[in-house]
């Protein structure tokens, strides 16, 4: 059996991966790739709490993690409605030539 | 057991970053749908079958496919010569590293790695019968509202990404003479213009 850390800090990697990734790609879809990499990682977080917990019955890691997919689906659809409604504007999906609003 | 998690978190953990460095953003996509299938395993293997093909429906079926057609509406898979990260590249990587190591700390020093969590014994996940009651009795109002919320994002999707329709411009202003139009007109005092 594996211990739950294990789990745990390989879903600290996956997060950080996410992360490098959404911090430092130009392009707009590849960053909301990253943030569904990071929405994965605590994911797994909860269902592997869920099954070390005790109770027997416990259903609400399972559940959340239900709700978080759903979730993380909606998020996908509207960002990348935004990102093709972006390109339409602008002709590119590069995030440093879309800076209308920089200061 | 040990061998298979070291098997799966690998292929989860290369594919992940394959997916946030390669070039090709087809690649890319196929690389992300690796790693969620590398993630319902994981699910698998902790037992939480109906999770894990939530994931692959969800994850696999619809978000890689979205992504696909994402990278082909707006040309991204087209290949390209400038960089694909930021200049200040490094500055992202160093919080990634930085996220990781706090992370990584608090688990190695919290009291779950240390001594409390024996192996359980092997407990079967819930049965899907067991999910639907739970779905229908405890958690129905945050199903409803997960109803509500999916059916907005669906058509706010839809009212975004939908073609707006062109501005109707003006027509363009012809010489008009007695409110019929004489093409020849301009031409010829351009010439007159030309060579007077």
């Amino acid at each position: 059996m594996i211990p739950l850390q294990n789990y745990l800090i390989f879903s600290a990697m996956l997060f950080s991966v996410g992360l490098a990734g959404a911090l430092t790609r130009r392009n707009a879809i590849l960053v909301l790739v990253g943030i569904e990499l990071m929405l994965n990682a605590a994911n797994l977080n909860f269902v592997a709490f869920w099954r070390f917990s005790s109770d027997p019955n416990a259903m609400a890691g399972l559940m959340f993690v239900l709700f978080s997919i759903a979730i993380a689906a909606a998020e996908a659809a509207v960002g990348l409605a935004l990102i093709i409604a972006i390109y339409r504007h602008y002709k590119t999906t590069n995030l440093e030539k879309v800076n209308s609003l920089k200061g | 057991m040990q061998f298979a998690f070291a098997i799966i978190a690998a292929l989860t953990l290369v594919s992940g970053i394959a997916a946030m460095s390669l070039r090709n953003l087809v690649h890319c996509a196929l690389c992300l749908a690796v790693t969620f299938a590398g993630l319902a395993a994981m699910y698998l293997q902790l037992h939480a079958q109906f999770i894990s093909f939530a994931q692959v429906l969800v994850y696999i079926g619809a978000v890689a496919i979205l992504v696909v057609f994402a990278i082909l509406l707006t040309r991204s898979g087209e290949p390209v010569t400038h960089p694909v990260v930021h200049s200040s590249w490094i500055v992202g990587v160093i919080i990634a590293l930085l996220v990781f190591g706090v992370l990584t700390k608090v688990i190695l020093s919290s009291s779950i790695s240390s001594a409390a969590l024996h192996p359980l014994p092997p407990k079967d996940g819930p049965s899907v019968r067991e999910i639907g009651n739970s779905l229908m009795i405890d958690y129905v109002l945050p199903l409803q509202v997960i109803g509500l919320l999916l059916t907005a994002a669906t058509i706010g999707a839809v009212i975004i990404a939908m073609h707006e329709p062109k501005i109707s411009q003006p027509p363009a202003s012809t010489p008009r003479v007695n409110g019929a139009e004489v093409p020849h007109a301009s031409g010829h005092s351009a010439e007159l213009t030309h060579h007077p």
